[in-house]
């Protein structure tokens, strides 16, 4: 559950909030020679991150405005907030040591947490 | 391997059961193997186990993060049924059913298959119209599929309210009779003991942090305990399939949701059967332990925490009262969540890849367990003889170029 602050009207609750998906997917300019792999890339591949997700949320029951969000899908910390058409600001993440690992905490796998060689448990 | 039986649990019984064997070997990695198979969840162990069995792959080694079982295999609510809409989807879920059923006897492991009958309801006209037209599709598949009108449901799943002033009230339901349930760790677990003692290594506590390749093909793979080299790498990570995919530098149709489950207090036997509802989103069958089982929608946004929100929860049991109204006198012992891996068509990708020796197993979302004997039969074919067998053909990763998806989501009752 996420608390959500809107940059038009402040902090909501999750549930006002429709998702938007990944951000900064442009729209390829058509060319007569693109190929089906390039609007297929357009279309259909994701980048699907564990660490830090440019996103887009929508305020649904507020402003009902777009904006854009940063969040590591990790931990799910919420860390950054900007509006459609700037760019996103640099950020620092609790990221997991490995591709695959566990952020040090709030990501909920304690549970399934990889005990590294050297690491007691 | 010790077979299990009636005789050996009497000898056991009267011995004090002292002589019981572990069900698989733990394995220290090798140098190398002629394949690995990255994910010890129900297909990535059904891979090895048809790998070995089918095609003589036995220097080969399932590397799991965690501890097998320990991902979506263990997280889901196991609702088996075959009843898809479309012909490509048809055939590999019925593939998996017929599988399922002689699974407990070729193991040689109960794996509690229970053919108890799914029930898929509708709540209006245009969702009854549209589940009548599944049915006449199963049958023409080969599928076992029949259309229930309201009272019909009431006295195949008692309990269940067909009140007509509900919100949603219950006009009908498909029922796939062959459908039903069965228990994830015996599936999971069965898998590993048959491989095992045909030789697969099974490493546990292993996370594969890099893959090698030279010259667009696979030579090794970097991980927690170790590089090992092999020339085949099948990547079956259900909520990771992109991170892995990653390693090798390719982006792939899948994005990772978390996906919710919870169960309530133990009961006496209640629900006869599964129900779904695809409207409300709300799936229930009762456990051999006695609690209910019941699953919830994924949450809208991406994330890799095993969570998810308790919004989706109140939503689902909101439904999930006005379907069984005894169900408000009951308390909720545990919830979890997993992360599925979903694909823009709700269909999986069982796929080899630009990069030689690397295949992809995934995209199964929600709804991935019904399909872990076919999954792993298929995908065990593909990393065997470079190429798809018929079942897996429709599922390559081209389908996204060309345009021919297996559209699973428009056509109805694809959760779970
Ligand atoms: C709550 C819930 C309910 C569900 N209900 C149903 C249902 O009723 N019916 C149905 O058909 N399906 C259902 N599903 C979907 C089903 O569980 C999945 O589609 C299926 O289990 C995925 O295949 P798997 O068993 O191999 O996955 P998993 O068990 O998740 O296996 C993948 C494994 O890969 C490992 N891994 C990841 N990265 C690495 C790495 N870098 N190195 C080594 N190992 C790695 C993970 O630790 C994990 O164990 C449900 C899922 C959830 C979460
Ligand atoms: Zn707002």
């Amino acid at each position: 559950m996420f608390v959500i602050t809107c940059p038009y009207c402040g902090e909501r609750d999750l549930t006002e909030f429709a998702y938007g998906g990944e951000a900064h997917i442009a729209r390829p300019h058509w060319r007569e020679d693109m190929s089906d792999a390039e609007w297929a890339d357009f279309l259909f591949m994701r980048a699907n991150p564990k660490g830090v997700l440019a996103e887009r949320w929508m305020h649904a029951a507020g402003c009902r405005r777009f904006f854009n969000m940063l969040r590591n899908t990790a931990t799910d910390d919420i860390l950054a907030v900007y509006r459609i058409g700037e760019t996103p600001p640099k950020v620092e993440a609790r990221l997991p040591a490995t591709p695959s690992g566990e952020a040090p905490l709030g990501s909920g796998n304690d549970a399934v947490k990889v005990i590294q060689p050297g690491e007691g448990g | 391997m010790h077979g299990y039986n009636v005789l050996r649990l009497l000898r056991e019984g009267l011995s004090g059961h002292k002589g019981w064997q572990p069900a698989w070997r733990k394995a220290e990695p090798k140098a190398s193997y002629d394949a690995v198979i990255i994910g010890g969840g129900g297909h990535g162990l059904a891979t090895a186990y048809y790998l070995a069995r089918l095609h003589g792959l036995t220097n080969i080694a399932v590397i799991e993060k965690g501890w097998i079982g320990g991902g979506n295999a263990g997280r889901n609510t196991t609702i088996i049924r075959s009843n898809y809409l479309y012909d490509a989807s048809a055939a590999i879920y019925n593939h998996a059913l017929h599988l399922w059923k002689g699974l407990s006897r070729e193991l040689n492991y109960n794996i509690m298959m229970s053919h108890r009958g799914v029930l898929n309801l509708a709540h209006d006209e245009g969702e009854a119209r549209q589940l009548k037209r599944r049915v006449e599709a199963n049958r023409l598949n080969g599928v076992q599929a029949e259309w229930l009108e309201a009272k019909e449901v009431k006295a195949f799943c008692p309990p269940i309210s067909i009140a007509p002033e509900a919100r949603y009230p219950v006009i009908g339901a498909t029922l796939q009779r062959d459908g039903g349930v069965n228990r994830h760790d015996a599936v999971v677990w069965g898998f590993a003991r048959a491989a095992s003692a045909m030789g697969v290594d099974i490493i546990e506590e292993c996370e594969v942090t890099g893959i090698e390749t030279e010259k667009g093909a696979v030579t090794a793979i970097e991980t927690t305990r170790g590089r090992i080299a092999t020339q085949k790498v099948a990547s079956v990570a259900a909520g990771h399939t992109s991170v892995i995919a990653g390693l090798v530098g390719l982006r792939l149709p899948i994005e990772s949701h978390p996906l919710q489950a919870l169960v309530s207090e133990p009961l006496k036997p209640v629900m006869p059967c599964v129900v779904m509802s695809n409207a409300v989103h709300v799936y229930m069958s009762q456990s051999s332990k006695g609690e209910l089982v019941i699953g919830a929608g994924i949450d809208p946004y991406l994330s890799y925490t095993q969570r998810g929100s308790l919004s989706i929860i109140e939503h689902q049991m909101a439904a999930l009262i006005e379907l069984f109204p005894f169900v408000s006198r009951l308390r909720m012992m545990r919830q979890w969540g997993g992360i599925v891996d979903v694909c823009p068509d709700a269909s999986p990708i069982i796929s080899k890849t630009d990069v030689k020796g690397f295949y992809v197993n995934g995209g199964w979302g929600t709804g991935g367990w019904k399909a872990t004997p076919a999954s792993g039969h298929a995908f065990a074919d593909l990393v065997a003889n470079d190429e798809p067998n018929a079942i897996a053909a429709p599922f390559t990763l081209e389908r996204f170029v060309t345009g021919d998806l297996v559209a699973e989501h428009g056509a109805a009752a694809v959760a779970h």
